[in-house]
């Protein structure tokens, strides 16, 4: 029973939520007041979790929530429920797509949209660079201009940067940054 | 077969190294599946984001399925989606298991930072990729202009903006017809 209530409630949360995993949040925190299957505090740490390791957040936390309900197969109910809905959407709008890709108002539409997207995907960078390299909280505890920018994000930011920049075509896998990225975060205790 | 195999390990591998929402997978979606496996060219990657951006769901899910659907129709698309989620599954029940305090532990937090550093370049190089093939001429970079003053100043929401982006765009292309 409770199965099929992870079902429902998931599906829901993949029907609705646009835009990002974070949107699942809000979803999430009212799940927890509807069922009491966990807390608020047990969500937000949930949420740490699902930060700090591999895949999209919105998986991890259904995964994570599913597995506190129901165990193994909890986990596996949510994240499947969640991810049906995007799977019957997009398939048929990618039939729709291929359908229509020469039609004179889909081309005008994604003239237009592309753009578009580039502007929101640089904004939503501009928040990964702030996260990643700056230290927002201790700035505002402190007041002082050099407690703000974590040194040590910054010169290996630079240095990734650099790299790709001059191997350009030839860069290595991003993959390779990222493992590098974890080692010399772990080394220089950052 | 083997070709829905390859993309379950491909969206597998993508899933693996996602580190923080679906614009972290950007750079390793056009590493794999434009410039590697050519599944998709960085035009259609764009289009798919701005799909997923005003579409139900997670945005790599949406891509994921996406892709699948292009290369091996309905059953692509499942197998692509199931490699998306898989990583997820395994990682996070396993972590569910063995370690209450996965988060707080101060080698995660290091390693954490660390690859965050990392994601923030990787992005910068993914968004100028996205912007050569994205912006041809003066009328994209002011529509670049403007959605960017939207956002980060008047904090409209991204669905509100594309469909402003639609609208503007079949006028300049009513509007160019005429001449």
């Amino acid at each position: 029973m409770i199965y099929l209530i992870l079902f429902f409630e998931f599906f829901k949360i993949g029907l609705f939520s646009i835009g990002g995993g974070l949107a699942t949040l809000p979803f999430l925190y009212d799940l927890a007041d509807k069922y009491g299957w966990f807390s608020g505090e047990d969500l937000a740490n949930m949420l740490a979790v699902s930060e700090s390791t591999p895949g999209p957040i919105g998986i991890n936390m259904s995964t994570y929530v599913g597995f506190t309900v129901g165990g193994i197969p909890g986990a596996l109910i949510a994240t499947i429920a969640l991810v049906i809905p995007s799977i019957i959407i997009i398939v048929i709008i990618a039939k729709f797509l291929a359908k229509f890709n020469d039609n004179k108002w889909v081309k005008a539409s994604f003239y237009t949209l592309r753009p578009a997207v580039t502007a929101l995907i640089a904004v939503a960078g501009i928040e990964v660079f702030k996260i990643a390299l700056l230290n927002i909280e201790s700035f505002n505890a402190s007041g002082l201009i050099y407690s703000l920018f974590n040194i040590k994000a910054i010169i290996l930011f630079l240095v990734v940067l650099t790299v790709m920049l001059i191997t350009h075509k030839k860069s290595p896998h991003p993959i390779f940054f990222i493992v590098a990225g974890a080692i010399a975060g772990i080394v220089f205790k950052m | 077969m083997k070709e829905l195999i390859e993309l379950f390990f491909t969206f597998a591998k993508i899933g693996s190294f996602t580190f923080g929402g679906g614009l972290a997978m950007l750079p390793i979606i056009q590493r794999e599946i434009v410039e590697n496996k050519k599944w998709a060219t960085d035009d259609e990657i764009v289009d798919y984001f701005a799909i997923g951006q005003c579409t139900p769901g997670i945005i790599a899910v949406n891509t994921s399925t996406f892709i699948g659907y292009k290369r091996k129709g309905v059953l692509g698309a499942i197998f692509a989606t199931a490699g998306m989620i898989f990583p997820s599954l395994i990682i996070i029940t396993v972590l569910a298991l063995f370690i209450n305090n996965f988060a707080e532990l101060e080698i995660v937090k290091h390693a954490f930072a660390g690859i965050r550093a990392v994601v923030a370049a990787l992005v910068i190089v993914a968004v100028i990729k996205m912007w050569k093939s994205s912006i041809k001429d003066y009328i994209g970079i002011i529509i670049f202009a403007v959605t960017f003053i939207l956002s980060v100043i008047f904090n409209m929401s991204s669905v509100l903006i594309i469909i402003l982006a639609i609208v503007a765009g079949i006028i300049i292309s009513s509007a160019k017809k005429e001449k």
